[in-house]
């Protein structure tokens, strides 16, 4: 029993690694991150929304694409 | 590696045996440590070992014949030559040019907004890096360059890369950081002055644009007559634009949600693609010609680049970077598993002869012509210099992420490589000769093919119609452009570790949806990034014209987007109407475009490191870019001069002009519509090949006076950046050390307020 547990917790353990590494790299966590940076330069300040922010970055890069690559 | 010099007042450097640790402020714990202790004995034994089965693996590769080469051997000898490469030449580099500086802040520090510039994991920037360089461009060149035989193709991809692109890729991203992540033509107008800088500004715009011509030139041949494959690609519109609604209204933010929901969807576009394609109504609707399909695709450029970026253009990005990722590592599983024999030779007869159908001309120099990104890729550089510094950590990592990355993208090629060279070779030319040759029906194909002297046996008609159905195709014959030779190799691997022979059809078409997602993303994205290069170089011209500056100005961006997908849509209908063959003679037009840009951009970094007075190592950068310089000229002046009417473009363009004066035909045409066709196409691709090399010629010209100046003590100073000290911490290794992990820990027990922001740790 102990034993499947541990294998349980292992499987877990890389789980989470991977959903963060997803999560860094597609953006679903660059909204918490936004509003940590923002509370830390403007402490007391109004952070907008999650949906607000979205429509920042893509704004952003409406002006300024990023190229892709062959 | 610090330089003592210059330091700040606050600079504390601390000594423990081999390892200094830098701190730039006394309450905070250290922000770099620099690690001189030498190479322990154990590692030494490792890396030896390393590179003697690496060697192993070249000899089999190169002296061993006989039909039993493993495809195994490939995987190794590319593996170890990265391994030793990245610990012993990358930090060669590192030590004596790049000279990181983690004291220093880099431009995501700096001007850390939480939106385009932040500190990114090195590991996550890593992924960011190879999505936005690799492409099809390492999929479909290796597969080409088969016609010669596999081992100068995997030569040239695994020693071209560890010395030539994974150091440009590399010093490109070290400059540009020192630059505040400034692009490659802000920097070139910088470093070598107004003539140079515009010459390589406009020399960007018109590379740019060829390589959208001939990307999308491969989807057509790709998707041409062939109902499923269409029926597939075209779901990934009302997925994406799905995908778009989902993140702006329904769910904000959650992006590996919806990807992943995105992937499950276009897996069921190409499975239902083979049902699809069966019914007389979905063979009607979705069996279109070229010129139809290069319609689609021009129209759908035009409306990517105009249309709000949140419905198209992002969530396309990200279901092509979750499907690149998946599709790549699957690849290397199925490699692995299946362990494939090669069927090509070691070296073709056409690599001497130069009288190859795929694409003409001998091994020196179209070879490294066609093969293009897998080994050194001028279009690295605009990513280099564009989104990568804007989300670097720190400035040691930029070895991890700007060499590491160009050397995944080599293996890239190397496994599309395997996959070429495994198919049997008869069946290899049947579909990458072009219809002139091949006649276009099974028979036909298979009289040419047997007659061109191939080892093994002959193949038959049935055997090739045979071949076609296996994979749910009418037809296999001259399907050119590269990417469904890859697809067909591809099904074969993968359908022997997944799924069996009945998948064989669908990993087919799933090896063709995925292709055409990459080239459809960088057909979008890069008619985007050229519109705004086309609105920003005309808002320099003068007065009328600076309203193009305005990026908000639509009739501005519409007109811009317009002249752009003209320019490549109408190369793409030239390509799909030549009567010679479309890919074979555009395909080095991209080859020889690619490594001009290279040429650009190692032009650039030789320069800067002249100038930083680094004229000793000036010949890291400075190989490579003699070499890339020596391989364009050469290809570009037979292009433009040779009298071989295969090869030389205005040699083409003169029979078929003295033959339509004389009322004949010439060359392959077949009717006087198609010798006006040639006469026009020549005069464009030699127009084209002169242009390019010019200008390339311009900027390399630039770049030595302004190096001799520099040599001399004169001319203008560098335009690096003031450093300013930095606050965070970060690995710079992709397994942190043993001082790397003790400081992260003294930075993860700080209170909140001081620690890194959610991005850079992974909890």
């Amino acid at each position: 029993m102990g034993r499947a547990a541990e294998i349980a917790r292992q499987i877990g353990w890389y789980f989470s690694k991977l959903s963060w590494y997803s999560a860094t790299l597609m953006g679903d966590n660059h909204y918490r991150r936004y509003v940590e940076h923002r509370r830390h330069i403007h402490p007391g300040e109004e952070v907008v929304s999650e949906r607000e922010y979205w429509r920042m970055r893509h704004a952003a890069t409406e002006s300024n694409p990023n190229p892709r690559c062959c | 590696m610090a330089t003592p010099t210059a330091a700040p007042s606050e600079r504390i450097e601390e000594q423990d045996g081999d390892v200094t640790y830098i701190r730039t402020d006394k309450d905070l714990p250290p922000v770099a440590i620099i690690d001189r202790s030498p190479i322990t004995t154990r590692h030494k034994i490792i890396f030896a070992i390393i590179a003697l089965v690496g060697a192993v693996a070249w000899a089999i590769i190169a002296f061993f014949r006989g039909e039993t080469v493993n495809a195994v051997w490939f995987v190794i000898a590319a593996i170890c030559t990265y391994v030793i490469g990245f610990r012993f030449y990358a930090r060669l580099i590192e030590m004596k040019i790049v000279r990181p500086r983690d004291d220093t802040a880099t431009p995501a520090e700096l001007f850390e907004n939480a939106t385009d510039y932040m500190p990114t994991d090195r590991r996550v920037l890593f992924g960011h890096h190879f999505a936005a360089i690799a492409g099809a461009g390492p999929l479909v060149g290796p597969v080409l360059a088969m016609q010669m035989g596999y081992l100068p193709g995997t030569i040239w991809i695994i020693i071209g890369a560890v010395f030539a692109g994974c150091v440009q890729d590399y010093l490109m991203l070290s400059i540009s950081v020192r630059r505040r992540g400034r692009s490659l033509g802000q920097m070139a107008r910088d470093e070598l002055g107004v003539i140079g800088g515009a010459a390589a500004i406009i020399g960007v715009l018109v590379i740019m644009v060829i390589l959208l011509a001939v990307l999308a030139l491969v989807v057509v041949g790709a998707l041409a007559e062939s109902p499923w494959g269409v029926f597939s690609i075209a779901m990934t519109i009302p997925i994406a634009i799905f995908m778009g609604v989902y993140l702006r209204f329904l769910r904000p933010g959650r992006v590996s949600e919806v990807s992943l929901i995105g992937v499950v969807l276009l897996l069921l576009a190409v499975i239902s693609g083979g049902w699809v394609a069966e019914t007389s109504w979905g063979a009607d609707w979705f069996t279109l010609s070229k010129v139809a399909l290069s319609w689609c695709i021009i129209i759908y450029g035009f409306a990517a680049s105009v249309l709000p970026v949140w419905l198209l253009l992002a969530p396309r990005d990200y279901l092509s970077t979750f499907m690149k990722v998946g599709t790549i590592a699957l690849l290397a599983i199925g490699i692995l598993l299946a362990r494939p024999i090669m069927e090509a030779p070691a070296i073709s007869q056409f690599a001497t002869k130069g009288t190859g159908p795929v694409f003409a001309g001998s091994l020196f120099p179209f070879l490294f012509i066609t093969i293009a990104c897998g080994a050194l890729s001028g279009f690295h550089s605009l990513i280099s210099s564009g989104t990568t510094p804007k989300l670097l950590e720190k400035e040691s990592q930029m070895r991890l992420i700007g060499y590491g990355g160009m050397l995944t993208e080599s293996f890239v090629a190397i496994m599309a490589l395997i996959t070429a060279a495994i198919l049997n070779q008869h069946l290899y030319f049947v579909m990458n000769a072009p219809a002139a040759q091949t006649g276009a029906t099974a028979q036909t194909a298979a009289d040419y093919v047997n007659g061109l002297g191939l080892s093994g046996a002959p193949i038959t008609g049935a055997e090739i119609t045979q071949a076609a159905e296996s994979v749910g195709e009418k037809s296999i014959v001259s399907r050119t452009g590269g990417a469904p030779t890859l697809a067909f190799g591809m099904s074969e691997v993968l359908h022997q570790v997944f799924g069996g022979e009945s998948l064989k059809a669908f990993w087919y078409h799933f090896a063709i949806m995925f292709e055409a997602l990459f080239i459809l993303t960088t057909v979008d994205a890069g008619t985007r990034v050229a519109r705004f290069m086309l609105s920003d170089g005309l808002s320099n011209l003068g007065s009328p014209l600076r309203k193009f500056k305005d990026p908000s100005w639509r009739v501005g961006a519409w007109t811009c987007s317009l002249i752009v997908v003209a320019c490549w849509g109408g190369i793409l209908l030239m390509g799909v109407t030549d009567p010679l063959g479309g890919i074979n003679t555009l395909f080095p037009l991209f080859g020889i475009a690619n490594q001009l840009l290279a040429a650009i951009a190692l032009t650039l970094v030789t320069v800067v490191v002249i100038k930083r007075g680094l004229l000793k190592w000036a010949w890291i950068p400075g190989v490579p870019l003699l070499w890339d310089l020596t391989v364009t000229m050469t290809a570009s002046w037979q292009k433009i001069f040779s009298a071989d009417p295969k090869l030389g473009y205005w040699k083409q363009h003169g029979i078929c002009q003295a033959a339509k004066e004389a009322g004949k035909t010439c060359l392959t045409a077949k009717t006087p519509a198609d010798v006006d066709k040639i006469i026009r196409n020549t005069f464009i691709q030699g127009t084209l090949s002169i242009v390019f090399a010019s200008l390339v010629v311009v900027v390399f010209v630039a770049g030595v006076i302004v190096a001799l100046r520099a040599i001399r003590g004169g001319g203008k100073p560098l335009t690096e950046d003031e450093p300013v000290p930095s606050r965070l911490f970060a690995p710079s290794e992709l397994i942190p050390t043993h001082a790397e992990k003790e400081v992260q820990k003294q930075w993860d027990a700080l209170p909140k307020s001081h620690a890194k922001s959610v991005g850079t740790s992974a909890n």
